[in-house]
């Protein structure tokens, strides 16, 4: 079996993003870059599903420029077996990135797609749900559970009410949710290994993908910040404020 | 050309979602039509039928829809595509799942979890979990967008009389998944994207069974208990508790933090509420810099003598 994992790069989601002074755009200069989290989840499992036995190879895809190869080289170093790259310098919007993911798929034709949920600088949670849409192929959103039983794969997904579990025959979509695992650092004797793993390089025309952008940007700003309240000394106090001055209560 | 609003319901009532994507609907200035898709169920259909500035409900009806897969809510939407330019549902776990599957068929790029509308191109969204907003414009015809709900006031849920039309069922094209089972959250609580006091527990709370401190004073105060991320990753409670970027958005009229830093990944889903109280026992956490009350204090002696003075 081989599963095909799309993935990110973001920032550290320890940085807190600013807009630049022109209020066009973030700030990105300067801030230390990642695998998003949920891509690193999505990593992580395929890891997990080779391990089990389950499955045979796992390939990793990005889009973007000369710069990505570093996410690329990270999911090589903690298990992935090959990567590809598609240069572009251009950013993509969420259906563009699926549409490209999705001839990606053509060629490789992956028994499973594993993909974060959401990528955490744009907050868009689009991609996955449009290249399943893209490819005709079942999507389970979310998940924090991955069962693979011969041809089918079962998945436990994090919805308001609870949980809901979903089968599908593959190949499937699945996104990540945090609580599927807890993905683990990569060795320095597998980030010297990496190096030598291939990475192949491909480009949006060789892909045959006409991208548009259809959402421009015109302003990023600062959200209104919250005054900062007062401090109480004592619960008395707090349950005095909340009836008689917020009268919340 | 019209608006479709794509419904939200548990089998047997709407959601207070809909309510509110129907109230960021009305500021398109078009007509509004809610699509319905459940397993027959008369009660929905009568509850959206008096929905205020609904004008036509779609009666999609089919046993199918006992539970909700996003390939046959797609499959409905682009069914009757040529009436609408706007296809809006909640950012919540439903609308997130459905939405972008039908927008992609739709060659649409959806715009997500819209807090403001200022024309029928151009809106406000968070982006970088909160840390900016980014006014957006599309160049396309038709759009989507998902909204999130507690920017948006609700929308009268009596008082309107729409049409309802009964559509077919589309078959599903595309290969799709199937139910197994559910495991909902049972609870005697407000739901907690609609209540009016949020009490949430963060890592501080140092264990499930310290809930039970939050519990009883959400029982006095009729609120909804909520956590951190970091609270749900302990294990502590389940992940329909988290509120934040990765979680749920909430706005109520008070908002209670107990043993929560406040992490900007938290922030993202609670700062818009009304009134906030942070709890802990760090006076330098972040948490406090958002607060209108800040109490700093050991929670474990907190919540007891809180619970024991409302």
């Amino acid at each position: 079996m081989k599963i095909l994992i799309p993935i990110k790069r973001v920032n550290d989601y320890n940085v807190k993003v600013r807009p630049n002074q022109a209020n066009t755009d973030v700030d990105l200069s300067n801030v230390k870059m990642a695998m998003n989290p949920f891509c690193e989840i999505a990593v992580e499992e395929a890891i997990r599903l080779k391990e089990a036995g389950k499955a045979d190879e796992i390939v990793v895809v990005t889009i973007g420029d000369d710069k990505h190869q570093e996410q690329l080289r990270t999911a090589l170093a903690l298990g992935a077996d090959r990567a590809l790259h598609v240069k572009t310098d251009i950013t993509l919007q969420p259906l563009d990135v699926a549409k490209t993911l999705a001839k990606v798929y053509e060629r490789e034709s992956a028994n499973l797609v594993i993909m974060g949920k959401v990528g955490i600088d744009g907050d868009h949670n689009q991609t996955g749900q449009m290249f399943a849409a893209l490819t005709n192929l079942p999507q389970a959103t979310f998940a924090s559970e991955i069962e693979i039983n011969g041809n089918d794969v079962q998945v436990t997904r994090e919805i308001d009410g609870g949980l809901e579990t979903l089968t599908a025959e593959m190949p499937a979509v699945i996104t990540t949710d945090l609580r599927l695992n807890e993905p683990r650092y990569a060795s320095l004797p597998n980030i010297m290994k990496a190096k030598r793993k291939p990475l192949e390089e491909l480009s949006l025309d060789e892909l045959n993908v006409n991208v548009e952008s259809k959402v421009t940007t015109l302003k990023v700003e600062s959200p209104p910040q919250r005054q900062e309240g007062v401090k109480v000394e004592n619960v008395e106090q707090l349950v005095d404020k909340l009836r008689n001055e917020a009268k919340v209560i | 050309m019209k608006t479709l609003v794509i419904a939200e319901h548990n089998g047997e009532n709407l959601s207070a979602a809909t309510l509110s994507v129907i109230d960021a609907a009305k500021k398109l200035g078009r007509d509004i039509d809610l699509l319905v898709a459940s397993n027959s169920s008369s009660n929905i259909l009568a509850e959206a039928k008096v929905v205020e500035g609904v004008s036509t409900v779609l009666d999609f009806s089919h046993e199918k829809f006992a539970n909700e897969i996003a390939e046959d809510i797609a499959a409905c939407v682009v069914s009757v595509k040529d009436s609408y330019d706007f296809f809006l549902a909640s950012s919540s776990t439903s609308g997130k799942n459905n939405l972008p599957r039908a927008a992609a068929l739709l060659d649409i790029q959806q715009i997500s979890e819209v807090t403001e509308i200022l024309d029928d191109k151009t809106f406000k969204k968070p982006i970088y979990a909160g840390s900016c907003i980014a006014t957006v414009q599309s160049t396309q015809e038709k759009n989507a967008l998902t909204i999130r709900t507690t920017s948006f006031e609700k929308t009268g849920a009596s008082g309107g009389s729409a049409s309802i039309e009964t559509k077919d069922v589309p078959g599903t094209d595309s290969r799709k998944s199937g139910f197994v089972k559910n495991e909902l959250t049972v609870s005697d609580r407000p739901e907690l994207t609609a209540a009016d006091i949020v009490v949430s527990g963060g890592r501080g709370m140092q264990n499930g069974d310290n809930f039970a401190l939050l519990e009883g004073v959400a029982t006095k105060l009729n609120a909804a208990v909520g956590a951190s991320r970091a609270a749900v990753d302990s294990g502590f409670v389940p992940n329909d508790y988290q509120v934040g970027q990765t979680g749920k958005s909430v706005a109520p009229n008070l908002y209670i933090a107990v043993g929560i830093s406040g992490a900007i990944q938290h922030l993202a889903g609670m700062k818009d509420s009304k009134t906030i109280v942070a709890i802990n026992k760090d006076e330098e956490a972040p948490i406090f810099k958002v607060a209108d009350y800040g109490l700093v204090a050991d929670l474990f002696e907190a919540l007891p003598d809180l619970e024991s003075k409302l």
